[in-house]
């Protein structure tokens, strides 16, 4: 049961040569309610790494701003940032040492780019690491690891990576019982961390919904 | 499944004449899915000491990283590099310190004392260790096989060459039948002039 919570949402990666791909679907939804779908699960901890999670939703958002504001204080206080490696053996320790005191129930899957190249870290909710070229986390995976076992090779490019997510999403979108209509693609390469489309261009970062008709208004006023 | 097995992986060690040797499979799952095969889960902890370390990965890296931390220490006080005895003690304090809410995790200890006498050991989540005078220490999924292997093949008085060849017979024999470890493997045989590494081809990669 405590790992059924953090099954049906979809992560998935991808490392090339010189970047790696994340995506993530974008609904939150808990038993059958679906609270909203334009969910935003990969995290920026900061200018060239990325962190995606999955979980019950306080668990993922308290964990990934937890990882995110140390990292921040790390690089204030050092006047550098940690590496990729670094920042996700910290997230492992913090994630190992809650384990048994107040777990969190959250699956991540921790990207960045630092002076080594490209890496991706799969974490599990129990804090077992491994740094792998390839990694999806819950049902989705069950789906999509086997596209990436056959499509990725070592060194792709960035269009190479995205027609594989493509077919990792088609089958999800095909074969998987929930609704996977929307996915959340980010990448990490030597110029950062950017928001991308299915066909690699850049977007901008997805603007919050606001309900409140007046707040409209006053936005586009400003323009 | 036991939570022992829920990663898989399988460790085993054996003494020989002058010399030790440690084999570690690569499998990193969860469950019956496969996450990596390039997962071994042995370390060198000193110029003549490995340790493997199996069971919950969360723990078996707990306990690599904590048990690291302690010989890096004690390195520092004592200006001398400790021997597998004084490791497997402490491994095993280690492991008792969490009598009530274990690590998921054993260690098990591979390496030439100072005098190059050859030592294994071994423990259980809480700590109990094995017979210091073992001629082999087996821990994993598939440590039942493992074993059994070990007991059939093992004489004393082998040398690094035919103890190496001997340890990677029971090894693949062992992970060839056990779906939750294999995917590679590893050997570390530990001589005096130090610890040489060898992965294995050839093995069943299912």
């Amino acid at each position: 049961k405590r790992r059924r919570l953090t099954m049906a949402d979809i992560l998935l990666g991808v490392t090339g040569k010189d970047y790696v791909l994340l995506a993530a679907d974008r609904s939150a939804a808990r038993s059958i309610i679906v609270f909203k779908n334009d969910e935003d699960k990969i995290l920026e901890l900061d200018s060239h790494k990325l962190m995606a999670t999955s979980g019950p939703q306080g668990d993922r958002t308290n964990f990934g701003e937890y990882i995110q504001r140390n990292l921040q204080l790390y690089n204030l206080a050092n006047s550098v940032p940690l590496s990729t490696h670094g920042a996700a053996n910290f997230a492992r320790r913090e994630l190992a040492e809650a384990l048994r005191r107040s777990p969190w129930q959250v699956n991540s899957l921790i990207a960045g780019f630092d002076k080594k190249g490209p890496s991706l870290y799969y974490m599990d909710y129990m804090a077992s690491m491994h740094k792998v070229d390839k990694a999806a986390h819950g049902y989705g995976a069950y789906f999509t690891l086997s596209v990436m076992d056959r499509y990725c090779v070592k060194d792709m490019s960035l269009e190479e990576g995205l027609s594989v997510l493509k077919k990792c999403i088609h089958e999800l979108q095909t074969r998987f019982l929930l609704k996977c209509n929307s996915f959340i693609l980010k990448v990490v390469d030597k110029d950062g961390t950017r928001i991308i489309d299915m066909d690699g261009n850049t977007v901008e970062p997805p603007k919050p919904k606001t309900f409140n008709k007046s707040d409209d208004s006053d936005s586009k006023a400003d323009e | 499944m036991s939570i022992f097995h829920h990663n898989g992986g399988a460790v085993c060690a054996m003494i020989g004449k002058e010399c030790a040797a440690i084999a570690t499979d690569h499998r990193l799952g969860v469950g019956f899915q496969l996450i990596s095969c390039q997962r071994p889960k042995v370390y060198q902890m000193g110029p003549k000491v490995c340790v493997g370390v199996t069971g919950l990965s969360t723990d078996a890296q707990t306990v690599y990283e904590k048990l690291k931390f302690r010989i890096k220490m004690y390195t520092l006080r004592e200006d001398r590099e400790i021997s597998p005895k004084a490791l497997t003690a402490m491994a095993s304090a280690m492991a008792y310190e969490r009598r009530f809410g274990p690590y998921f995790s054993a260690p098990v200890i591979c390496g030439l004392n100072d005098k190059n006498e050859p030592y294994v050991n071994g423990m259980d989540s809480l700590g109990a260790r094995g017979d210091e005078n073992a001629p082999f220490i087996v821990d994993g999924t598939c440590d039942e096989s493992l074993m059994g292997m070990c007991e059939a093949l093992w004489k004393p008085d082998m040398n690094p060459d035919e103890l190496a060849a001997v340890l990677e017979k029971c090894m693949a024999n062992s992970l060839n039948r056990d779906c939750l470890s294999g995917w590679g493997m590893t050997i570390y045989v530990i001589t005096k002039d130090g610890v040489s590494t060898r992965e294995v081809q050839g093995t069943r990669m299912d």
